[in-house]
């Protein structure tokens, strides 16, 4: 156990300190292939092309409902991995701890780390740790970036009038669950976030409807209406989405109508936003059920040429308005 | 209500013919944005006009509110506590968000008593909330203020910005600058007032009016009810807001309004200086009172010049009509305040109106 044991500026110095630090728990956790003497992990690829990403989690609280930092930092990245198509085979792992962090709230980050990528089915091969002064730095912030292998050429055709879009799930759980943990705020909700690993969904659904999906993306900062405004800007077709077929949660409405604020920009970190082929749309969705992380999808709406580079809803007494880019997040620090 | 119930009532006014043009106003922020979030505007039958008035407590407010409060905060270095729907809202030379970036104390809260919990946790420091609101909100500034009272907390003052909605509804009439059949009475603000102070509405100025509701049914209801009562040349304030306002309003509201505030000239932006309509500290919570707490002399007000923010708030243009509406000001870049409250007619507009 590390009672009471707190970072100190010299577990990020290179010194003793910090080795023993690594080759003690970092390594103990994440396993020895995580640790490299030399500079650089040295991997086996086999394929022509590679996604690569990167990505960096600062989210506070860095512990709540349906995961913690760690986790969220091995999710995120697969999940931008999967979404291009790829399968996630390698991660990084870069620390940014602040001085007087704990080791017990450290040491549950790594572990929560290393059952995610282990869920995920990706290693962590490389990483960094370095240490900032107490009150430069707000507990830990974690990078990951992300190596994703192509098993077959990706065939992306383009997106056109008629095609559905689907969402894997309810939306706004994690925003939602993060904003409510805020000291500021003393809601008591049973919400939990959705972070999880969609590689293996997304790897079975396009498996078997590899010509129909046309587009994937996870509806993270931003949320939906933020996804589909990216698709949409600058072409000649609009995405409409009916009110009453976008699963969001009664806590979600609820504290959503009481702050002010819409689910469909808050983040997820487990759903995956489909434009698909309208033949293969309810394929799709049926087999996202089948998941359990998809077990809510739905067919929400679809590209159509009404309001041209725009998003708009169709509310359930049949008026229309914009969805628009939104201008700033709409809660900051969420992941 | 039915959601079966509601799309046929949703027919109904999509389906309603006018005899003639109506144009009828909301005097509710709330309104504003729910008419076009719930999508009840998209099915105004032709010819009959939503015309925005003076209902966003933020837009209402005039520079020199917040020259003060920024003045106050850098002469005394207190906190200032907000809602965020103040933060972007230019000032005569600054706004909150560019003096935050600067480095001024400034934090966002959800409810006046995050505020006075501020205070107790910073012990050391002079917090002020920013309270800028109508009838609707005024109950808890007072509560905040008795309980700082109750606690014997000394580093927590109130700027207040309150006021009182229909003296503004009364000036906009008396003006008249433009054609009104009816209104759409607030129905948040009428909750803690109730319908009867909207009485002169039809007594003085010959109108009808109908206090509403938020959801879907009940704007469309409000609509359907007016529309009626402005056919029918049927001149009264009618409620279809029964199950949350009453006659007299919340009487225990009102009196705790009125323990801690009492009525004072209060200059709307767009309507000018309005005897009686601002709710100032009575003196007995002076020491809770910023204005007089923290004297401060803000530099001469300035206004933006092209803003049209207070013809908009009088009804005579609706945001689309401005010049500078999604050219020149935008949520980004607003020159006025209607653009970046969250129940200003720009942001509304902004947001929603399909073009």
């Amino acid at each position: 156990m590390n009672n009471m044991k707190k970072i100190l500026p010299g577990h990020g110095s290179g010194g003793k300190l910090m080795n023993d630090m690594i080759s003690g728990m970092i390594k103990e956790i994440l396993g020895k292939d995580s640790i490299q003497i030399d500079d650089s992990a040295v991997l086996d690829i086999n394929s022509g092309k590679i996604a690569f990403t990167t990505d960096s989690y600062t989210v506070t609280p860095i512990f709540f409902p349906g995961g913690d930092i760690g986790k969220l930092a091995v999710n995120g990245t697969v999940n931008d991995l999967a979404v291009m198509g790829a399968v996630p085979k390698y991660l990084s792992c870069s620390l940014i701890l602040e001085e007087g962090f704990d080791f017990d709230s450290f040491e549950k980050i790594l572990i929560s780390m290393k059952e995610s990528a282990e869920a995920a089915g990706v290693k962590i091969v490389t990483g960094d740790t370095k240490v900032v002064p107490n009150g430069k730095g707000d507990k830990i912030y974690i990078n990951t970036s992300g190596i994703g292998v192509f098993e077959k050429e990706v065939q992306r055709r383009n997106i056109q009038k008629g095609d559905k879009i689907i969402v894997s799930g309810t939306l706004g759980d994690h925003g939602i669950t993060i904003m409510s943990l805020r000291n500021d705020l003393r809601f008591s909700s049973d919400l939990k976030s959705d972070c999880a690993p969609l590689n293996g969904m997304i790897r079975t659904v396009t498996g078997k409807y590899p010509g129909s999906i046309k587009f994937m993306r996870d509806a993270t900062r931003g949320g939906l209406a933020s996804v589909l405004n990216e698709i949409t800007a600058g072409r000649d077709f609009s995405a409409g989405i009916i009110e009453d077929s976008v699963p969001v949660s009664e806590e979600v409405k609820g504290i959503c109508s009481l702050l002010g604020l819409d689910p469909l920009y808050v983040a997820n970190e487990g759903k995956v936003v489909i434009i698909a082929a309208p033949e293969d749309a309810d394929g799709i969705v049926e087999v996202l059920k089948q998941n359990e992380y998809g077990k809510k999808s739905a067919i929400i709406g679809e590209i159509d040429s009404l309001y041209p580079g725009k998003v708009y809803i169709e509310t359930f007494i049949g008026g229309k308005r914009l969805l628009p880019l939104m201008i700033e997040e709409q809660l900051p620090r969420i992941c | 209500m039915d959601r079966e119930l509601v799309k046929k009532l949703a027919d109904v006014l999509k389906n309603r013919k006018l005899s003639d043009e109506i144009r009828i106003m909301e005097v509710c922020g709330t309104h504003t944005a729910e008419f076009f979030k719930t999508g009840v505007k998209d099915l105004f039958p032709e010819n009959l006009t939503l015309i925005d008035g003076p209902g966003c407590p933020v837009c209402v407010t005039p520079n020199s509110y917040l020259d003060l409060a920024i003045e106050i905060a850098k002469k005394y270095n207190t906190i200032l506590a907000t809602f965020g729907d103040m933060i972007k809202v230019p000032s005569s030379y600054s706004s909150l968000a560019k003096e935050k970036a600067d480095g001024m104390d400034i934090r966002i809260v959800y409810s006046p008593l995050d505020a006075l919990r501020m205070a107790e946790e910073n012990p050391g420091r002079e917090v002020i909330f920013l309270s800028v609101g109508f009838e609707t909100t005024a109950p808890s500034e007072a509560i905040i203020i008795m309980e700082a009272e109750k606690k014997g907390i000394k580093n927590f003052s109130v700027l207040s910005g309150n006021k009182l909605t229909p003296p503004a509804v009364d000036a906009l009439l008396s003006a008249d600058e433009v054609k009104i059949d009816g209104f759409i009475v607030p129905g948040h603000v009428s909750a803690i007032i109730g319908r009867e102070p909207w009485d002169f509405i039809a007594t003085k100025y010959n109108k009808p009016g109908t206090v509403a509701g938020f959801e879907a049914h009940d704007l469309i209801t409000g609509v359907l009810s007016l529309i009626d009562l402005i056919e029918k040349k049927d001149i009264k304030i009618t409620n279809e807001y029964k199950t949350v306002v009453k006659e007299n309003g919340n009487p225990h509201a009102l009196k705790i309004i009125d323990t801690v505030f009492e009525r004072c000239s209060e200059v709307w932006r767009g309507l000018g200086e309005l005897p009686g309509s601002g709710l100032r500290i009575r003196e007995k919570f002076s020491m809770y009172d910023a204005k007089k707490k923290f004297p401060a002399d803000p530099p001469p007000v300035k206004e933006h010049a092209g803003c049209r923010c207070g013809d908009l708030l009088r009804g005579i243009i609706i945001p689309p009509e401005c010049p500078m509406f999604d050219k020149v000001c935008s949520p980004e870049n607003a020159i006025g305040p209607c653009m970046v409250s969250s129940e200003g007619p720009c942001s509304a507009y902004y947001k929603y109106w399909k073009r």
